[in-house]
């Protein structure tokens, strides 16, 4: 998983029927120092996360695993979202 | 598999029910000469390991979710072990 800050929504107009009722948003992966790592993503959410939030997020299959037995086509999805952390 | 370093904790309250009770561990992965190689990662600890340890973990969602014994949790890192020694004879 990754440390991520959600800094947008995605909005699909003519979706994958899978992907119906699915939250999609723009994720900015993080180091723990808050700082940007890499480009932003779109990330499926499973957990009501909002914009500014930290959240941490699973890469790959396991994405779609939150929306079980639905078989959605993501490769990147919103597991948790981050009260705090600590480093040393 | 890579060697980490333990280098975080994380809280987090909010998140699928598959990961209640996991504990999550920030780690920085290593080369074997110790230098970091590649970001940081976020992995569940299936072993208990702390901050500064060793730890060897498995970057692959079924063998993560084995790790903190669950069937198809939303993971896709684990720490499975707690390095003792690394010997690369020359």
């Amino acid at each position: 998983m990754q440390l991520g800050k959600v800094v947008g929504t995605v909005v699909l107009n003519n979706r994958n029927e899978t992907l119906h009722g699915v939250t999609l948003l723009l994720v900015q992966p993080i180091s723990s120092s808050r700082e940007a790592v890499g480009r932003v993503i779109v990330a499926a959410d499973s957990v009501g996360a909002g914009v500014g939030e930290h959240v941490f997020f699973v890469r790959g299959k396991e994405a779609s695993f939150p929306f079980y037995p639905t078989e959605v086509p993501a490769d990147a999805g919103i597991v948790g979202i981050v009260d705090s952390w600590h480093v040393g | 598999m890579l060697l980490a370093r333990v280098t975080g904790t994380l809280v987090s309250t909010q998140k699928h029910s598959k990961l209640e009770g996991a504990k999550l561990l920030i780690v920085q992965p290593l080369t074997l000469e110790e230098t970091p190689r590649g970001g940081e990662l976020l992995a569940v600890d299936g072993v208990g390991a702390g901050v500064g340890e060793k730890v060897l973990i498995v970057l692959e969602g079924r063998s993560a979710s084995d790790a903190i014994g669950q069937k198809a949790a939303p993971v896709d890192a684990a720490i499975v072990g707690i390095v003792d020694t690394v010997d690369l004879p020359s």
